[in-house]
């Protein structure tokens, strides 16, 4: 059995579909995080789900988008840490929009040539998760 | 300050108002000969246009203002990549209002976020044509005397055309537009309009590759060019732009009231020989173009002309010219 000590304060991110947990590492550029302790278990069992990734992060709070999280699969539960207790588990949804999370892989599209222009992408169908590039209204389709 | 990047930019009565402006403007050009006296519209073109460009120009002339700008990229400071943020923002110090055509999608967009003028969409790449679809609702309410309750065809690249995707986002807010959908396979509306438009609206619609079928039921028959610089493939573009030739013939299907219209240029869609049938109102359209954007240039400028002002006489407005 593996052991991974609890955090002091930070994230645990649980609930991730196996297999994921280095996209969510990429997406939360969990990398380029100063001061901040990340470990990561693949592929554990999970009595829902079979097998889960777990992230744990020791960070200051605040510190990551937890919308970004909510777009990659918001059935991923956070446990909010501080003073190695959870002070709240929160609750993902959609975010309605997104920032420099995803790029348009449109040809056409301006933001293949525009300098800095960032990558903006709206929510245009809850249900059916669908997200469209503000500039040409490309869905997104690389999830 | 106000932008047109859309269609549906503008509400339903926002749009009748516009088309009531234009209609007043068809009828008593002369009372707006001078509305935009010292205004003047930059014409941003980083792709060829002939039509677009010259109809935003006469509408502004017509309006007693004055244009500049660039016929094509390669005069702009494009050519020495300088992105669209910093360009509209030194033509917003040269100009009050301009209009952008731009071969990237949403390139007027990103101009109107960094613009200190109105900027109106003049056309990106495969996007949006708003003051297309203006011109084509005017020409529809102004000829059939609505924009509800009638039948549209729209007939050939309907996956590309982007006139066709843009005027069927602004048909469906209105009750009781049924659309007939006539292309190939290869050429169908994308499922993006199909489902998140018509479907998601209400409206009725249906899908033919036949135009002779389709033809005895049209209100309005709407052909499209199939455009060759939208295919990354010629031998695709060769197969397929032939496939629909409007000729007499075909028009004998049509009823006597129903009317011929066309975002143009045609190459060979429609034949010649259909020019003078008086149900071929492609160049009618093109006309009625330069008063809905003479509208939406008055509109974005907040520039209001006295309805009851009476008109001036032919000579007074004459020497403006």
């Amino acid at each position: 059995m593996l052991n991974i000590s609890g955090i002091h304060e930070g994230y645990v991110l649980d609930h991730i579909k196996a297999g994921m947990s280095m996209k969510i590492y990429d997406y939360l550029k969990l990398g380029e995080l100063k001061d901040a302790t990340v470990a990561m278990i693949m592929n554990a069992k999970s009595k829902k789900m079979g097998h889960k990734d777990i992230i744990k992060i020791e960070c200051p709070l605040g510190s990551i988008d937890l919308d970004i999280i909510g777009y990659i699969d918001h059935n991923i539960t956070v446990d909010v840490i501080k003073n190695d207790t959870i002070i709240s588990k929160e609750k993902l949804s959609l975010p309605k929009m997104l920032k420099n999370v995803i790029r348009c892989k449109n040809p056409r599209c301006i933001t293949s040539i525009e300098q800095e222009l960032d990558q903006v992408f709206v929510l245009t169908d809850e249900k059916n998760e669908v997200y469209r590039c503000k500039y040409c209204e490309e869905a997104y389709s690389g999830k | 300050m106000r932008h047109c990047m859309s269609p549906l930019d503008f509400s339903v009565e926002e749009l009748d108002e516009l088309m009531g402006l234009a209609a007043d403007i068809e009828k008593n050009q002369q009372k707006y000969s001078h509305a935009c006296d010292g205004k003047r519209l930059a014409t941003c073109f980083y792709e060829p246009s002939t039509r677009t460009r010259l109809s935003f120009e006469s509408a502004m002339l017509r309006l007693g203002g004055q244009t500049l700008g660039f016929a094509s990229a390669d005069s702009s400071s494009a050519a020495k990549g300088e992105s669209v943020s910093d360009t509209i923002r030194i033509i917003s110090g040269y100009a009050d209002i301009c209009a952008m055509r731009h071969p990237k999608e949403g390139a007027p967009l990103v101009a109107s976020l960094h613009s200190e003028i109105p900027v109106i969409n003049a056309g990106d790449g495969g996007h949006a044509h708003p003051t297309q679809t203006l011109a084509d609702l005017y020409t529809i309410k102004s000829l059939k005397g609505r924009l509800d309750h009638f039948t549209i065809g729209l007939c050939g690249d309907l996956k590309f055309g982007r006139t066709v995707h843009s005027l069927i986002s602004a048909l469906v807010r209105y009750e009781g537009v049924h659309f007939v959908l006539i292309s190939p396979e290869e050429l169908k509306l994308p499922s993006y309009i199909r489902e998140d438009v018509l479907e998601k609206s209400g409206a009725t619609y249906e899908e033919t590759e036949s135009l002779e079928k389709a033809m005895p039921d049209l209100d309005v028959l709407y052909m499209t060019r199939v455009q060759k610089e939208r295919f990354f493939n010629e031998e695709d573009y060769v197969r397929l732009k032939d496939l629909y030739i409007l000729d007499k013939n075909k028009m004998q299907l049509g009823r006597d009231d129903m009317i011929v219209m066309h975002p143009l240029p045609r190459v060979n869609e429609i034949s010649v020989e259909v020019d003078d049938d008086p149900r071929a109102q492609y160049f009618t359209q093109a006309k009625k173009a330069v008063f809905i954007r003479m509208a939406l240039i008055l509109t974005l400028l907040g520039i209001q002309v006295d309805k009851n002002i009476p008109q001036p006489s032919t000579e007074e407005g004459g020497s403006k010219c």
